[in-house]
C-alpha cells in the first residue's frame, strides 16, 4: 500500500485520472458467507518482488466488483450450472461420468483447484486442471478430450473452483515441480515480441497504472475462469496468457503447451495466500 | 508520356529519400544520443503529433501523459509525462530516446521504435503469429524525425 500511496500522490498532480488508478479499498463476500481473502502479504515465492499480492478484483469498478459478491449477478455461474449437468452426463466408452467416480462435486471436489497445476506421480507430469479433466475423460471414461480453451473445458473448470472459493491458493513450488517453476518463472521475466515486454514489466513493475484504458492489475489467476463483460464468455488462463503474450507483438505460445503450463504453475504460486475466487468477473 | 515523366521523377525522389536514409541496424548513438537525422528531411511537427497519439502509429500516449494532447483520452501512467521534453532533452537526444530508449535509459520498458533485431519471438504485428518478410521496425525514419519534431514543442 505504501507504494501505492506514493503513486498516487504523485500522479494526482499530473492527471485527473489518477484517482480512479489505484487499487480499490473494498471487502469481498461472496453470497454475503464466504469471506475472501483478495490482499494479503507477499509469500516466500514474491518476497522482494512484490510488497502485496493483490486479486485483480481489486483492480476494477465498483459495479463489476459487486456483479462477482453475488452468484446470481455472476454471470461465470452460468456455466458452472451447465457444467454440473456435465459431471453427472454419462460420456465414452465406459459408460461413466464424473460423478460415477467422484460422486458430489461439492466434497469431492472441494480444494482440488486450490493446489493446482500441480505434480502426477503416475504420468510424471505437472498438470493443469484441464489436462487432468481429459486425463480422467480419456483414461477413466473412454470419452473424446475436451478442447483445452473451450467452452466445455472452461465451464468444467468454473465448477471445480466454485467449490474451492475462499481457500487459499497453496500451489507446490519445490520437489517434483521445481524445474518446471523455475522454467515459468524465466517466461516470467523474458521480454519477449518486438515491444520487448515481460509480463513483470507491467504486472509487477507498473500494477496499479494506466497503460491506454486499462488499469494493471498483478496479473493473479486466483480469480480464473474469468467471465470477462468484453467478450462474454468464460476465459481461461492460458487464453489469457496468449492475449497479454500477443500483445508484446510476439509469436504466442499455444494454449496447453509445456511453456504455458509452466508459466501457469509459477503465476500460480505467486498468487499463494490469495483465496481461489474462480469464476470471477472482469471487464 | 506525361505519365511517364511523372512516374520518373516519383521513382528518383522515392530512391533519392532512400539513399539519405540511415538504415536501423546503421543508427550512430553516442551515449544515447542520435545527432545525425534518420533521413536528412526536416521532421513535420504536425504529422509527428498524429504518430503520438494514434493508437496504430507509436501509441506513445498508451505510457505517457502529454497535457498539450488532452484532446487524446486514456493516456497512460507507465513513463514520465511529455510536457515539457523539448526544454529537458536536446534534439539529438530526443532522436535517441525515440529511436532505441534503451541506449539513453538501460532496461528501459520503453519499446525501441526504430530497430529490426535482437527480438525474442518476434511477432507479425498483433496476430500472435511469427514475424514474415514484412517485419520493419515499429516507425518509419521520417515518422521518427516527425515525432522528435513534435517533441521539441513541447516547452514549459
Ligand atoms: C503490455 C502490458 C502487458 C504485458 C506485457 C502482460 N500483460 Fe497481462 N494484462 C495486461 C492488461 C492491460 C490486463 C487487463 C487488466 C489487468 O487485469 O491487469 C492484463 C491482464 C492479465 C491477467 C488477468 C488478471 C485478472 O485478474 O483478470 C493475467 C492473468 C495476466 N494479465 C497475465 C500475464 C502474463 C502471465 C503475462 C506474460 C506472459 C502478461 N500478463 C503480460 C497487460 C499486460
Ligand atoms: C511501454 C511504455 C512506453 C511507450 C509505449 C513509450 N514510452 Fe517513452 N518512456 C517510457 C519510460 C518507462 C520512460 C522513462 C525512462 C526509463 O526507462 O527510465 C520513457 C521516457 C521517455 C522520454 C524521456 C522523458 C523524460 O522527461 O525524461 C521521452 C521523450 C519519451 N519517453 C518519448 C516517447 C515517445 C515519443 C513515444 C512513442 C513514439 C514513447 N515515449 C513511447 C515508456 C514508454
Amino acid at each position: 500500500m505504501k507504494r501505492t500511496a506514493a503513486i498516487t500522490a504523485l500522479l494526482g498532480a499530473i492527471t485527473a485520472g489518477a484517482a480512479w488508478a489505484e487499487p480499490a479499498e473494498d471487502k469481498l463476500t461472496i453470497n454475503g458467507e464466504i469471506e475472501m481473502t483478495t490482499w494479503t502479504e507477499p509469500s516466500a515465492v514474491v518476497e522482494g518482488a512484490l510488497p502485496e499480492v493483490i486479486s485483480g478484483w481489486h483492480f476494477r469498478g465498483t459495479e463489476t466488483r459487486a456483479m462477482q459478491s453475488d452468484d446470481f449477478d455472476n454471470p461465470g455461474m452460468i456455466f458452472v450450472e451447465d457444467a454440473m449437468a456435465a459431471w453427472d452426463e454419462v460420456e465414452g466408452e465406459a459408460g461413466k461420468s464424473c460423478a460415477s467416480c467422484h460422486g458430489d462435486v461439492e466434497d469431492s471436489m472441494k480444494g482440488v483447484r486450490a493446489v493446482y497445476p500441480k505434480w502426477n506421480e503416475t504420468a510424471g507430469e505437472v498438470r493443469t486442471l484441464e489436462m487432468q479433466v481429459n486425463a480422467c475423460r480419456t483414461e477413466n471414461m473412454q470419452a473424446e478430450p475436451l478442447k483445452y480453451t473451450g467452452t466445455d473445458m472452461t465451464s468444467m473448470v468454473a465448477l471445480i473452483s466454485s467449490v474451492s472459493r475462499g481457500l487459499p491458493v497453496n500451489v507446490a513450488t519445490d520437489g517434483p515441480v521445481a524445474e518446471t517453476w523455475e522454467q515459468g518463472k524465466k517466461l516470467y521475466y523474458t521480454r519477449t515480441g518486438q515491444l520487448e515486454l515481460s509480463c513483470a514489466n507491467c504486472h509487477e513493475d507498473n500494477y496499479g497504472r494506466m497503460i491506454r484504458a486499462d488499469h494493471l492489475s498483478q496479473g493473479q489467476i486466483n480469480g480464473f475462469p474469468v467471465y470477462r463483460l468484453k467478450n462474454t464468455k468464460l476465459n481461461s488462463v492460458h487464453a489469457r496468457f496468449k492475449g497479454c503474450v500477443r500483445d508484446t507483438r510476439a509469436e504466442t505460445y499455444k494454449p496447453g503447451s509445456p511453456e504455458f503450463v509452466a508459466l501457469e504453475l509459477y503465476v500460480a504460486s505467486r498468487g499463494n495466500g490469495l483465496s481461489v475466487e474462480g469464476p470471477s468477473v472482469r471487464n | 508520356m506525361r505519365r511517364n515523366i511523372i512516374t520518373l521523377a516519383l521513382a528518383c525522389a522515392a530512391s533519392g529519400a532512400a539513399a539519405a536514409e540511415v538504415a536501423p541496424g546503421n543508427v550512430a548513438f553516442e551515449v544515447g544520443a542520435v545527432t545525425q537525422s534518420l533521413t536528412g528531411q526536416p521532421g513535420d511537427p504536425v504529422r509527428g503529433r498524429e504518430v503520438v497519439g494514434t493508437k496504430s502509429l507509436g501509441n506513445c500516449v498508451a505510457c505517457h501523459v502529454n497535457t498539450e494532447m488532452s484532446d487524446v483520452p486514456f493516456q497512460g501512467e507507465i513513463g514520465p509525462p511529455l510536457d515539457g521534453v523539448g526544454d529537458r532533452w536536446s534534439e539529438a537526444e530526443l532522436r535517441g530516446i525515440v529511436t532505441n530508449a534503451k541506449m539513453m535509459f538501460p532496461g528501459s520498458m520503453m519499446p525501441s521504435f526504430y530497430k529490426v533485431d535482437g527480438f525474442i519471438r518476434p511477432g507479425n504485428a498483433y496476430t500472435g503469429d511469427a514475424a514474415d518478410d514484412s517485419f520493419g521496425p515499429l516507425l518509419t525514419a521520417q515518422q521518427i524525425e516527425d515525432v522528435v519534431a513534435y517533441l521539441l514543442t513541447l516547452k514549459e
